[in-house]
C-alpha cells in the first residue's frame, strides 16, 4: 500500500493539491520510553509534485515537519483527467511516489 | 543486511541522477541536494545563510501566515503561508526556537500559486517565519506561535 493519500482537484483554472503521506518523521532527538535510547533520525528530505510530468513544486523537508506530514498546495491551470504526481525520498534513501487524476 | 541498504542507497542515488538529467530537478543550486548545513543550524541566521547565501530580511506585510495564536500540541502546529508578491521563487518556514529552526523550503515551479499549507512541529513557544523570495530578494514575515506542549521530545 502507498504511503502517499493524494488528492487534486481543478476549479477556475486553479487545481488544489492535498496530500498526506504516512511516515513517522523521526527527529533523532526522541529518546525510547523504554529502553532511554534515542531514537534515530528518519524523516523525508525532498517532496517534488507533477503536473503531467512537470515539477510545480519542490519542498525540502526538516525533521521538523509533522509525523504523517501534510502538504497542500495549488498550481495555475489543470483540467479534469489530468495527472498530478508526488514522490518523496527520506534521509535513509527510502523512497514512495503516487498518483493521482484531477477531478 | 548491510547489502540491502547498499542497494537502496545506490538506487535512490541513480534515481535522482536520473532525474536531474531528464531535468525534473530544477537546476538551481539550492535545490541539487538537501541543503544539509541550513537544516543542521541551530540558529536562523545560519540556516538562512546555508539556504539562500544571505540571510538579509526585508519585512513585508504582502506574506500572510495563518497559524494558530496558541497550539495546544506542539507536534502538529498547522501552518499556511501565502503573499501576494511576484514572482515568487520559493517560500520558506522557519520555527525561530526550535533546535533547528529551518523546517520546510518550497521551490515553486513556473505555474505554482505562492500559497502552502502543511504542518510543522514545535519544541516551544517561538515566532514562525515565512520567507518569500522574490525577484531573487528575500522578504519576510513573522507570527508568534504560543506552544503549551512541545512537541519535539527529548
Amino acid at each position: 500500500m502507498s504511503s502517499i493519500k493524494l488528492r487534486a482537484s481543478a476549479k477556475d483554472g486553479v487545481t488544489t493539491v492535498k496530500s498526506l503521506i504516512s511516515h513517522p518523521m523521526e527527529t533523532g532527538t526522541r529518546k525510547d520510553a523504554k529502553t532511554g535510547e534515542k531514537i534515530p533520525a528518519h524523516f523525508i528530505q525532498e517532496v517534488v509534485c507533477t503536473h503531467n510530468g512537470k515539477t510545480v513544486l519542490t519542498a525540502s523537508w526538516g525533521a521538523a515537519i509533522s509525523k504523517n506530514p501534510y502538504l497542500s498546495f495549488s498550481f495555475k491551470g489543470g483540467a479534469t483527467g489530468d495527472k498530478v504526481g508526488l514522490s518523496w525520498v527520506d534521509n535513509k534513501g527510502e523512497k514512495d511516489s503516487g498518483e493521482t487524476t484531477v477531478n | 543486511m548491510k547489502r540491502r541498504i547498499f542497494l537502496k542507497g545506490s538506487l535512490a542515488t541513480g534515481a535522482l541522477g536520473v532525474a536531474a538529467s531528464a531535468g525534473l530537478i530544477i537546476p538551481r543550486a539550492s535545490l541539487a541536494a538537501w541543503a544539509k548545513e541550513a537544516f543542521e543550524a541551530k540558529d536562523v541566521n545560519s540556516a538562512l545563510s546555508g539556504l539562500f547565501g544571505s540571510s538579509d530580511l526585508t519585512a513585508s506585510d504582502k506574506i500572510r501566515i495563518k497559524a494558530p495564536d496558541i497550539a495546544e500540541n506542539g507536534a502538529v502546529v498547522p501552518i499556511s503561508v501565502s503573499t501576494d508578491l511576484a514572482n515568487v521563487e520559493s517560500i520558506t518556514i522557519v520555527a525561530e526556537k526550535n533546535q533547528n529552526p529551518l523546517t520546510a523550503s518550497f521551490a515553486l515551479g513556473a505555474t505554482a500559486l505562492p500559497d502552502i499549507s502543511t504542518r510543522i512541529k514545535m519544541g516551544k513557544t517561538s515566532s514562525v517565519i515565512a520567507i518569500v523570495k522574490s525577484g531573487g530578494k528575500l522578504y519576510s514575515t513573522g507570527k508568534e506561535v504560543k506552544v503549551t506542549i512541545g512537541g519535539c521530545g527529548g
